[in-house]
């Protein structure tokens, strides 16, 4: 049965909260059940950030992340932080900036998520959403169009086509 | 996703229970990890016809909040820890004056101002006895997103039913995380509204003795003359300090809730009846512990969960009769050992008692719980 921890991080206002958010609401408009929660205080703003969302076919009881099954690093400073945990054999989704040492312990993904997003794109807001489309074509736990519709639930208004452009983008990174 | 489906947050979830229960008034000081249930009020309640107000603190919104509730109004207040502590002068009031309101408080490390944004499950006691002097309480603590909902609708039944106020107590986990919920249609809640006087306005009691001891209650400004007082007083609402008086005013003030405990009491059971272990927890660690029952009874161990829903008045018959089947109970609670005090007293020698307590601002885990487990096992 299905049962995935998550853990995605980047630096404060990256929208890696959104971006948990969004993962978990489309888990939850596919028939699955989701938690999500996150590092709170003062304590996440600027430096390492980190949202955690838990997808399940069955019942989630403890409501925290353990041991990640996925880690998603958009910068240096959270990979390093948030790396610790990771199941063995576990799956990381990391910019292409990151530099990685050591990758034998589990399966590495890397991504130009925040070139594409900055030199590309243009608009350095959506690089959670560019990241969600290259997390999702990599790890395949929510349909891509329940995806899209968590995505317009929770953007801001007049955002909608910036940011499905932005999912596209990061899927095609893949 | 059916659209009664949505991922909600357990603080937002509390507020759209106690609107659809029938809130109409919210008088508060945002305090972390409760702010949501300030923010969540101040934007909903005017779409139904409701007020929020932001009061210039704690002691003042706990205040508002029986004003409100004395005038008709199902009246709500949210803080957390030290925001509680200012609360307790007024909601002794509102105890004696039997006025129901609710009060939410979502626990976060403590004393004082302690961790203000980890959770914590530090006043179980202060729930009960934080206010002077005996007086009757109902304490309600959820451990879902979806319980969030349906207990808020059940505090303000229960604080509508028996006229007393009604503390929501949640912790940080179950406030912030995002859950799924399916928000029930709202003809299928069952909401109650306090028993009004049928007597003609000037032979109208306010403290009246009635049989079931819940006194009716006019609101303030429809007619009915009366007084209000935290002083003892009579059926008349007027002070006396007769010992006759003062003996059977308490006294029905407790057997109210007494009297009706089995209409109050709720609590959840998971594979206890074989258990020769059994955990008690409530509000989030309850969800550690169904996973360390669930881990321990993969590995062929009798673990059971006992999880009170009500705290106060905690469900004593029950777990008496669990201790007589079971060898070991583990308290697993985020505070250095308060409901434990309450477990022991039921079980008395019928068992072991063993406490599992944490309070460094941290959820008590499944593996520490399996840890403890394995610890009572060896003794035998």
């Amino acid at each position: 049965m299905k049962y995935k921890e998550i853990r995605l991080s980047g630096s404060g206002g990256q929208g890696i909260i959104l971006m948990g958010i969004i993962l978990a609401e489309a888990a939850i408009m596919n028939g699955d059940n989701a938690i999500q929660s996150q590092s709170y205080g003062p304590e996440a703003r600027g430096g390492a950030s980190r949202a955690e969302v838990i997808i399940s076919e069955g019942e989630i009881d403890f409501p925290k992340v353990r041991k990640p099954d996925i880690l998603l690093s958009l910068t240096q400073e959270a990979f390093n932080k948030y790396i610790v945990d990771l199941k063995d054999g576990g799956i990381v989704i990391a910019d292409d900036k990151v530099k990685i040492e050591d990758s034998d312990k589990f399966q590495l993904y890397q991504v130009p998520i925040m070139s594409t997003t900055n030199d590309v794109l243009k608009k350095p807001m959506v690089a959670n959403i560019v990241a969600l489309g290259a997390f999702n074509k990599i790890t395949k736990l929510v349909d891509e169009e329940m995806l899209r519709k968590a995505i317009l639930n929770r953007v801001p208004k007049g955002t909608e086509d910036l940011n499905i452009k932005a999912f596209n983008m990061g899927i095609g990174l893949v | 996703m059916k659209n009664n489906v949505f991922l909600m947050q357990g603080n937002e979830a509390c507020i759209y229970g106690a609107i659809d229960a029938g809130m109409r008034f919210f008088a508060g000081y945002p305090i972390t990890p409760s702010t949501e249930l300030a923010e969540v009020s101040a934007q909903e309640l005017p779409k139904v016809g409701g007020k929020f107000i932001q009061m210039e603190d704690e002691i003042a919104s706990m205040a508002a909040t029986i004003g409100a509730s004395l005038a008709g109004l199902k009246s709500m207040t949210a803080t957390s820890g030290p925001g509680f502590s200012l609360k307790q002068e007024n909601l002794g009031f509102a105890c004696m004056t039997e006025i129901p309101c609710v009060v939410v408080n979502v626990q976060r490390g403590g004393p004082s101002t302690g961790l203000p944004t980890a959770p914590a499950q530090g006043e179980v006691m202060q729930s009960r006895w934080g206010t002077h002097g005996d007086h009757p309480i109902i304490v309600i603590s959820p451990s879902s997103v979806m319980e969030a909902y349906m207990f808020a609708v059940k505090a303000f039944n229960l604080s509508e039913k028996y006229r007393t106020p009604v503390v929501l107590l949640m912790d940080e986990v179950v406030a912030h995380m995002r859950e799924k919920i399916e928000i029930p249609d709202k003809s299928s809640l069952e909401i109650i509204n306090r028993k009004k006087p049928v007597v003609d306005k000037d032979k109208y009691l306010p403290y009246e003795d009635t049989e079931d001891l819940i006194p009716p209650m006019a609101n303030f400004g429809e007619g009915y003359r009366f007084h209000v007082t935290g002083l003892t007083h009579d059926e008349t609402g007027f002070p006396s300090t007769n010992p006759a008086n003062a003996s059977k005013q308490i006294n029905r003030l407790l057997n109210k809730i007494e009297m009706h405990k089995e209409d109050i009491i709720e609590f959840d059971e998971y594979l206890t009846e074989d258990a020769e272990i059994i955990l008690v927890s409530f509000g989030a660690v309850a969800r550690s512990a169904k996973s360390a029952v669930k881990e321990a009874r993969s590995q062929g161990k009798k673990v059971g969960l006992f999880r009170p829903m009500t705290i106060w008045p905690f469900p004593e018959e029950r777990l008496k009769e669990l201790g007589k089947k079971a060898k070991h109970f583990i308290v697993a609670e985020m505070n250095m050992g308060q409901l434990v005090l309450e477990v022991e007293r039921i079980i008395k020698s019928d068992a072991v008692v063993h406490l599992l307590g944490k309070a460094n601002g941290e959820i008590i885990t499944p593996d520490e719980i399996m840890d403890k487990i394995k610890e009572v096992e060896n003794i035998g």
